[in-house]
């Protein structure tokens, strides 16, 4: 490590003596801290409030319409009704139907999209070679088209390749539309990583795979955590590629989630549509708060360095 | 005419020439409450009416959502074994393309031509002589509903035609009530207009733009009447802030509105809400001006399919669709009226009556979506909506832009 | 392969290891399945689009060619001039308040605040849940007869107004409020991930120097954060030029069409309007327009030989 100027940000990390920093408990700055926190907290909670209210309210209160109010009577019907009672068609299981056939689609496709994306982003930035940066260019152009416009040249694919209406065919579609951002992610990330480690890792003899499973991957744990929670969340909430790619029997979640809140005619069954939207949320809240002991400090965490 | 239990019979013949039972995949978009009974029905009876096995594929929202993915399994080559579609000129190109199942030889054994009322119901599923769709129920979009207590709090009679709604128009506001309940989005807006196009200007008129794309009658003195009329609802639908069409139409079962101007389904809300035609609401056919009654609806298509027992599954559901039992069943659970003519539905309300009534007395017209493409349809929603929400969109300028696009219309 | 190929190591990097052609091979190897997606997905489907583009395909694509009927019609069209502007308005007002205000959360829970993963989780939370209703929810709360505007008039102000959902004048800010509130989590937790990625010993070295905590993050953390900030831009920015959930489910493009976006003209003339090819030649625009600012950022990028 040659650079120890703080003042050239541009080479990267610096040595120095580790530590926590300082603080006191009760200063000014800490209550600002918190207040700002707390403040900018209750902002995003207030439409979650508004959901759980509604949820536990039965419709003629709905009707009343004050929004805020807590219920005046607690009812969990809507729950029930929208995780096993709730009709999508001559199907009356509600969401409980599809949830199984989601987490089948969902591990291999968060899985493979990750691993083929870190993999992108680690030869793109360690291990360039001509061209690499033209594909790379063309795929993050990929990240801005409207992918609505790619439905029927895919269905032509797949037709093709034969594996149109099966999970296959799912999982292969989420990882191509996962991988321009997830590349980015993951190359922009190894591009921060220090040149040292890996310049030292080279001398020691190791190669493409051993440099990646050995120094990168533990390196990277925060921004693996951010790659599954964009996967996580665009593959679960995932509608339309869903039932255009697949078929009936592996139709996933929001399949059902859509009919319940969407039935164009009828009546609006508001607190089932906020029962049934929270309940498809709790797969991706549960993943983020989980995989949240993983935001630790690469460095510290890898500690390849010393 | 033939019975039910002679098309049952028929049917178990095919049955039994096919051998296979088959699982046949149907897609529809009948997810509300009524919806889903009234496919349940349909289901019902082909899993006890045939050796076949109904596999719902339902997938709420029509058109936007559900045309990608029903384009898309049919192109993939893998496709369901029936689909809900509009009739009309939706699915003209999956026919050209050979992408759809010929029912002509069903419609013939079957005899759709005597019992389907009105017969443009068949002529929306024909294509060059031959039969694609298997029609199953009518809905038709020229309705006002009209709120007894809104007129009761103001003060005047509930109105009976157009013309006495406008002038109620003070009173209602003066009351605190919003004059017109309107939805936000643009269909709303445009079948509205299209409703008080009929009404005030008249079938032939109506005629002359959506069937002929006459652009000088859509451009035509005739036609600036209903505009300014349109203005007159667009200024009493100004402090309707809702967008839903069943927000809108509750509006007018809680009496916050007058009325709305929105097809029958909207029948099934009061309904829902415990009210009686006659008593808490009116419901006027056409306005209370011109009596007639559009005749749109769902219908069932079937795409080709490899598998010679899908294929004999496919003809049996057709066959099934049409018959008198199904028919009965399915439109009673649906609110909707039955395609034939030949059946009696005794549950029927006032509202529903009164629509049996008009059509039996022949005062019917074709839907907008027989005639104008999806396209076409589009623009006009684009135009009245914007029309709609913009007081100072002149109606002149609006008629202006309206031929226009007739012009272009194909 | 050539072997004049860039070395397998970074820019700026002298000393190349003697077994490199094979280490280049394997991560060429490796990179088959980007090169494949790239050229296969996105450039063979976009070249499929653009040329479908010129042809009047309505409910299945064709090729029978109309030249550049579809691109006059667009032009002419004021639904999509005004999906434009509202993209112009809501893409800058988005940008900025996404990035200043995920930035600061993201710097302020690097402070080893307590109780870090609950706040993250609440700003995240938005992300998780289906728009569709969410969208709902903002409807309500934006709406003047139940919402924000009821709350504040009942509590005394009699004259406050706050419509945005239905004045068209700012209908594109009330969605905004919406689409900041789903969308800053995201970029709150990139960002707190590039944090982590910045060592310790920065901070104190700085503290060392006598440099204060905002002049800090200003001259040193954020320049060190480039690539971090690049990524977040992207995603940003894409999410802005796709934007559709968001209005669809709040305003579906009203009042009028005061609140219509490009992505909506986009799909809704693919099939609403069943007229795929008007909207392959929308989605052309957008693309042009993009290929335009993004080529000469990726020459800048990858056109000078250091990096950050």
């Amino acid at each position: 490590m040659a650079d120890a100027s703080m003042t050239v940000p541009a080479t990267g990390l610096a040595d120095g003596p580790r530590g926590p920093k300082p603080r006191r408990a009760f200063s000014r700055g800490n209550i600002f801290l918190y207040g700002t926190l707390g403040l900018v907290a209750i902002y995003y909670m207030i439409p979650l409030w508004v959901m759980v209210m509604t949820s536990l309210k039965g419709m003629p209160e709905i009707r009343m319409g004050n929004i805020f109010a807590p219920p005046l009577e607690i009812t969990f019907e809507p729950w029930v009704k929208a995780w096993s009672e709730a009709c999508t068609g001559v199907n009356c299981d509600g969401l409980s139907r599809g949830f199984w056939n989601s987490v089948q689609i969902l591990i291999p496709s968060v899985v493979l999209s990750i691993a083929v994306a870190s993999v992108n982003g680690y030869a793109l930035s360690n291990w360039k070679f001509k061209g690499s940066e033209v594909f790379f260019t063309i795929l993050i152009l990929g990240a801005f088209i409207p992918y609505q416009v790619m439905i029927y040249p895919i269905v032509i694919i797949l037709r093709e390749i034969g594996i149109m209406s099966s999970l296959a065919g799912l999982v292969l579609v989420h990882t191509i539309f996962g991988m321009p951002i997830l590349t980015l992610l993951f190359r922009n990330y190894f591009a921060s990583v220090p040149e040292e480690l890996f310049k030292a890792a080279r001398v020691d003899g190791a190669g493409f795979w051993g440099i990646y499973f050995r120094i990168m991957l533990p390196m990277a744990l925060p921004i693996f955590v951010v790659a599954m929670i964009l996967q996580v969340t665009g593959i679960w909430n995932d509608f339309l590629f869903g039932v255009i790619y697949t078929k009936p029997e592996i139709y996933p979640m929001t399949v059902q989630l859509n009919n319940i809140v969407n039935s164009v005619q009828g009546v609006k069954e508001y607190n089932v549509n906020m029962a049934a939207t929270l309940l498809t949320g709790l797969v991706p809240l549960t993943i983020y708060f989980v995989s949240g002991k993983l935001f630790v400090r690469g460095i510290a965490a890898g500690a390849v360095k010393g | 005419m033939k019975t039910i239990t002679g098309i049952l019979a028929a049917t178990a013949l095919t049955g039994v020439g096919a051998a296979n039972a088959a699982d046949l995949e149907v897609t529809h978009w009948w997810t509300s409450g009524g919806e889903a009974a009234a496919v349940a029905e349909l289901a019902k009876a082909f899993d006890n009416g045939t050796d076949h096995t109904w596999v719902d594929g339902a997938i709420a929202g029509s058109g936007g959502t559900a045309r990608p993915i029903i384009v898309s399994r049919i192109l993939g080559g893998d496709p369901m074994g029936a689909t809900q579609l509009n009739h009309g000129r939706q699915a003209e190109e999956l026919i050209q393309a050979g992408l759809l199942m010929d029912l002509t030889d069903i419609a013939e054994a079957e005899g759709w031509k005597d019992v389907v009322h009105p017969s443009s119901l068949l002529d929306a599923c024909t294509f060059e002589g031959k039969i694609y769709c298997a029609p199953v129920n009518i809905h038709s979009w020229q309705w006002m509903w009209l709120s007894h207590k809104a007129f009761a709090d103001a003060g005047v009679d509930v109105p009976q035609n157009w013309g006495e709604f406008v002038a109620a128009r003070d009173a209602l506001e003066a009351a605190g009530k919003v004059p017109l309940a309107m939805g936000g989005q643009p269909w709303q807006q445009n079948g509205a207009f299209g409703v008080m196009t009929v009404a005030l200007g008249g079938l032939d008129l109506w005629k002359q733009i959506n069937v002929d794309k006459n652009a000088d009658a859509a451009g035509g003195p005739e036609m600036a009447k209903v505009f300014e009329a349109a203005a007159v609802a667009r200024e009493m639908a100004k402090n309707s802030k809702v967008q839903d069409w069943n927000q809108a139409t509750n509006m007018v079962i809680t009496g916050e509105a007058g009325a709305q101007i929105m097809g029958d389904w909207a029948q099934g809300e009061f309904q829902v809400a415990g009210q009686t035609a006659g008593e808490d609401y009116t419901c006027l056919p056409g306005l209370g001006e011109t009596q007639i009654l559009d005749t749109g609806g769902d219908a069932f298509y079937f795409p080709v399919n490899k598998d010679a027992d899908v294929t004999a599954g496919q003809k049996e559901l057709a066959a099934l669709l049409l018959s008198k039992e199904v028919q009965v069943a399915f439109n009673l659970a649906k609110g909707s009226l039955p395609v034939r003519g030949d059946v009696d539905l005794a549950a029927a309300n006032d509202c529903m009556k009164k629509g049996l009534k008009i059509l039996a007395d022949g005062n019917i017209m074709p839907s907008g979506d027989m005639h104008l493409t999806p396209d076409t349809t589009s623009q006009i929603n684009d135009l009245m909506t914007e029309f709609f929400a913009d007081p100072s969109y002149s109606p002149e300028d609006a008629q202006k832009s309206y031929a226009k696009i007739i012009k272009t219309a194909d | 392969m050539s072997t004049t190929d860039a070395p397998p190591v970074r820019a700026g990097e002298g000393n190349r290891p003697p077994n490199r052609l094979f280490k280049n091979l394997t991560a060429k190897i490796a990179a088959i399945p980007m090169v494949l997606t790239a050229m296969v997905i996105f450039v063979g489907c976009t070249v499929w689009t653009v040329v479908h583009s010129f042809t009047n395909s309505r409910l299945l694509p064709k090729l029978d060619f109309v030249g550049l009927a579809q691109y006059d019609r667009l032009w002419g069209t004021r639904r999509w001039l005004i999906s434009i502007e509202n993209l112009a308005v809501y893409g800058i007002c988005s940008l900025i308040f996404t990035l200043v205000i995920g930035f600061t959360l993201a710097a302020l829970l690097d402070r080893k605040v307590r109780f870090e993963g609950v706040f993250r989780t609440i700003y995240l939370y938005p992300f998780a849940l289906s728009f569709i209703v969410t969208g709902l929810v903002w409807q309500w709360i934006l709406n003047p007869d139940f919402g924000v505007q009821n709350i504040v008039r009942k509590l005394g102000w009699e004259s406050f107004e706050f419509d945005p959902l239905y004045n068209p004048d700012i209908v594109i800010y009330g969605i905004l409020i919406a689409g900041l509130w789903q969308g800053t989590g995201l970029i709150m937790v990139i960002m707190l991930a590039g944090l982590r990625g910045i060592d310790e010993d920065i901070w104190k070295a700085c503290r060392v120097d006598g440099i204060p905590i905002w002049k800090t993050y200003v001259v040193v953390i954020i320049p060190m954060m480039r690539p971090v900030f690049i990524t977040a831009l992207v995603l940003i920015t894409s999410g802005i030029v796709k934007v559709y959930d968001l209005v669809v489910a709040q305003t579906s493009g009203g009042p009028g069409i005061a609140s219509e976006v490009p992505a909506k003209y986009v799909y809704d003339t693919m099939f609403e309007g069943q007229n795929l090819a008007q909207g392959f030649a929308a989605s052309t625009m957008m693309l042009l327009t993009v290929v335009i600012i993004l080529i000469p950022w990726a020459y800048l990028e990858f056109g000078g030989k250091k990096h950050g």
